[in-house]
């Protein structure tokens, strides 16, 4: 029996872990795909919004301002990639009303620093925006984030407390028990807790409706983005948006915490919860509407991918008991990764006034080091690493420099990868300018290894993703 | 700070022939630094024949061609650190390294970078569809085959002719595996002829030119790719697609030389090839510091890698045995219509120079010649003219002549 059952692991079903860990309970994360941070935590802008966009009074403007706050100090803690670069919604002639109301919104909204900047000013401070933009709303509190990696990073420090966790783990059925609820998977495992808190993204009006609670829907909206070579990463230096429309915050061009840069993403309604694909049309679009506000962004991609939001039927965050200790996270699209942190905030109390957690343990973790870590050493912290072990001398991912022992360790320490999508999200081997060409055959091998597993069974995004057939037909006989 | 003549980055094709190289000439204190596990670089993996014809006259597998110059370079006691990855190079030649004894710095006298390339990935290509396992560029899918010993797959579709595809054509289809198509978005292949020869008509394998994929299909792994014909400007045409069921698409959509470093010692680049601009003895704009092979610009042939990698060789010798460096004032060699680009970039009055250089087009019958001034240096004629068939032409550069073209004519 459990005390909490998390369903989801996305970047809100993380850090209410995380947050939670630190009580005397025993706690369960279900996650429906193969890894952490599957769905869109691992697929969006990775952008901490300062709070200007969303209307007063609404929930989203409450958790993003919060959010935002509590950001810099927890990824830090976290070990997850975070940096205040500031952001910009550029304006063109006809557009300054729209800036000034942004503005006024984002004052009521508590939004500290904000700023209205003429032409002058914005092209000073960010030369290669389009020269027809005549203003801009700049927000110095905005920043950028890894959003897998605090993810990931939060899951782990759980872990680390006791928090359990199971992959592949896809939620078909909750039945209401006596002291609870029974939770039954895709897969045939079956689980009992006392409280569930459903953070399951795109599904969690799914899961809500297993208790009976239809009060509201979440449909996909797709966004295509296209990430750029870190030669790019310094096109502009804050996150430039346009003004934003009813479909959404337009098409940004930013820096990524990891240096690269990210174009997108489009918006667009559908239904089907699955479809990632990605379109011509789409990917012209991005480069096209980045294009309209940074006129050099250059077509040096190197990935391009589809998110999909989970787009709320109120039009605000869905926060409410669906049933008697089942606490509901829903429709949390953007800002949905700023108020993260306060969403946890929040689950902490709800769990602690609900008496679901009251003591906390003796002893817990609250910080953990970046996973990939040896590349932003000074050389004699280096050498004191790789002198007590060599892996961490030895580069494999030849792109990223990313050592076998930092590999090694993302195979290894909470929560463990397991496949060559997960070890890339952990530590970035595979992701960067030859996309794995070079090192994907040595960390395929490094796997199975560690699952001890034939090396034709390590699978790139779990069940099905296979990478290579079989043996060759081996010496002539 | 350790201290050593020569300092050279990669113990692939290129650095084994220029270490050599700059042993002979007099420079016998050389560091070879390889990041992989064993000298001979992508050669070793490249276990079908062909290699060789140029330089002994005699056909050679990748392994037994890069074997030669490991001999080589071992009978000469040469210093080599395998499993070792540069990681920084500045401009006044201070090189370091990272392996698992530790970090260390060595003040080269003279740098040699020989990095070779990687391919491009499906991201630069921008294909639309779903991000499923089993694609491979070309390169990675022939390590997993002749090296770890593993099939990519049983159903392929290669998109891109370079002859990293059409090898792999033929190798995939001796494991077993049926390849389809190889699918072209130029309307000629960028590889050797040869290579079409016999690794694609020789096992019936189409070739479409003027077609690329369009969509990738398949969630968890690769189902299928749609290919499309594209018009003149490789825009694909609507209502021509194809539909391929297949586990595997393999890329072969070129080579990118792998100059991250070369840009750390703050090298001038050429956009076009994608290496260090270099005079004729393959020095860089940063004084000290050569390229040659791959890193410089892609090559055909692994032949001619090993004698521009021994001219760089030669060079760095010459360059730290000399008390003296007194350059004269370097001049532009300058492409002209119909030629994409020339490596070196710049000559020096009294070179005997070879000047390699790609064509921008296909086409029959050309004759290219090298002026100075309006004075024809040296002419060459050209049968069949291809992008995918790198040429060289020797010159003599002239006294008092300030620039080098390089022009094609019908």
């Amino acid at each position: 029996m459990y005390d909490i059952i998390i369903i989801g692991g996305g970047v809100v079903g993380a850090l209410c872990a995380e947050a939670l860990s630190k009580y005397d309970a025993k706690i369960l994360l279900l996650e429906a795909s193969y890894d952490l941070a599957a769905g869109a935590t691992g697929a969006n802008s990775g952008i901490v919004h300062a709070g200007f966009d969303a209307k007063t009074g609404s929930l989203k403007a409450k958790f993003n301002v919060r959010g935002a706050e509590l950001m810099p100090a927890l990824c830090k803690r976290l070990g997850a990639g975070y940096k205040n670069n500031g952001s910009l919604v550029i304006g063109f002639s006809g557009d300054e009303e729209q800036l000034a109301e942004l503005y006024a919104r984002g004052v009521e909204n508590g939004v500290k620093e904000l700023a209205l900047l003429g032409k002058e000013e914005l092209h000073k401070i960010e030369p290669n925006v389009s020269p027809d933009a005549v203003a801009a709303l700049y927000a110095p509190t905005a920043g950028i984030v890894c959003p897998y990696s605090l993810a990931i990073a939060a899951a782990g420090v759980a872990m680390d407390n006791g928090t359990e966790l199971e992959y592949n783990c896809r939620v078909t059925g909750i039945e209401k028990t006596e002291k609870g609820y029974k939770v039954g998977c895709e897969n045939g495992k079956f689980f009992e807790t006392k409280y569930i808190i459903n953070c399951a993204g795109l599904h969690s009006d799914d899961i809500a409706a297993l208790v009976g609670d239809t009060s509201f829907t979440v449909t996909p909206r797709r966004g295509e983005y296209i990430l750029l070579d870190r030669t790019q990463g310094g096109t502009v230096s804050h996150t430039v948006f346009v003004c934003p429309s009813a479909m959404g915050k337009g098409i940004l061009v930013s820096p990524t915490f990891d240096g690269n840069l990210i174009l997108g993403p489009t918006s667009e309604n559908v239904t089907d919860k699955e479809d990632k694909k990605t379109t011509y049309e789409g990917l012209q679009k991005v480069l096209e509407g980045a294009r309209r506000s940074v006129p050099g962004v250059r077509a040096a991609a190197i990935t391009s991918f589809t998110g999909l939001r989970a787009v709320g039927s109120t039009g605000d965050f869905i926060i409410r008991k669906s049933a008697d200790n089942f606490l509901t996270f829903a429709g949390i699209e953007s800002p949905g990764l700023s108020s993260a942190p306060a969403l946890a905030e929040y689950a902490e109390q709800t769990l602690l006034s609900d008496g679901a957690v009251s003591k906390k343990k003796d002893c817990y973790k609250t910080e953990r080091r970046p996973a990939k870590f040896m590349s932003e050493l000074s050389f004699d912290e280096k050498n004191e690493y790789i002198k007590k072990d060599p892996a961490y001398g030895r580069i494999v991912c030849r792109c990223e420099e990313v050592t076998e022992g930092e590999i090694r360790d993302a195979l290894i320490n909470n929560p463990p990868a397991k496949t060559l999508d997960a070890v890339k999200r952990r530590v970035r081997a595979g992701m960067g300018r030859c996309q794995g060409g070079f090192c994907s055959p040595v960390v395929i091998g490094m796997i199975a290894d560690r699952l001890g597993i034939p090396y034709e069974r390590v699978e790139k995004c779990g069940e099905g993703s296979y990478i290579t057939t079989g043996r060759t037909k081996g010496d002539v006989k | 700070m350790t201290k050593r003549d020569i300092v050279i980055v990669g113990a692939g094709p290129a650095g084994l022939a220029a270490v050599v190289a700059a042993y002979d000439a007099g420079a016998t204190d050389i560091l070879l630094i390889e990041r992989d596990g064993k000298k001979g670089g992508i050669l070793k993996q490249c276990i079908h024949p062909g290699f060789g014809l140029h330089r002994f006259g005699c056909e050679l597998t990748g392994p037994e061609y890069a074997q030669r110059y490991i001999d080589e370079a071992e009978k000469r006691n040469i210093e080599t650190l395998t499993n070792t990855f540069v990681i920084d190079i500045t401009e006044d030649r201070v090189v370091t390294y990272q392996n698992g004894d530790g970090i260390f710095s060595v003040q080269a006298g003279a740098v040699i970078l020989a990095m070779g390339c990687r391919e491009r990935p499906r991201g630069a290509l921008n294909i639309p569809g779903t991000r499923p396992s089993g694609i491979f560029s070309a390169g990675t899918a022939q390590r997993l085959i002749n090296i770890e010993g593993y099939m990519p797959g049983k159903s392929v579709v290669i998109l891109g002719s370079g002859d990293i595809g059409l090898i792999m054509a033929r190798r995939l289809t001796l494991e077993g595996a049926k390849v389809h198509a190889v699918c072209e978005i130029m309307p000629y292949s960028g590889g050797l002829s040869r290579n079409i020869e016999q690794c694609l008509n020789d096992f019936g394998i189409p070739l479409l030119l003027s077609h690329t994929v369009t969509e990738i299909h398949g969630k968890e792994r690769l189902t299928g790719v749609t290919v499309s014909k594209v018009d003149e400007h490789r825009v694909p045409i609507k209502g021509t697609e194809i539909y391929f069921d297949c586990d595997t698409l393999l890329l072969s959509v070129g080579l990118i030389p792998e100059n991250e470093l070369t840009e750390k010692a703050g090298v001038v680049m050429d956009r076009v090839t994608g290496g260090a601009c270099v005079d004729a003895k393959r020095q860089t704009s940063v004084e000290g510091v050569f390229a040659c092979g791959n890193v410089l610009h892609v090559h055909d042939l692994v032949d001619f890698v090993s004698s521009e990698a021994e001219l760089a060789g030669r060079s760095a010798a010459e360059y730290v045995l000399s008390a003296q460096h007194c350059e004269r004032e370097a001049i532009p060699v300058k492409a002209e219509d119909g030629i994409r680009y020339t490596v070196p970039q710049k000559v020096r009055p009294g070179d005997e120079a070879e000047i390699y250089f790609r064509f921008s087009d296909v086409s029959r019958n050309v004759t290219v010649t090298a002026y100075a001034g309006d004075t024809a240096l040296a002419k060459k004629k050209v049968p069949r003219a291809a992008p995918g068939e790198m040429q060289k032409i020797k010159i003599k550069v002239p006294e008092g002549c300030g620039s080098v073209r390089i022009g094609m004519s019908k």
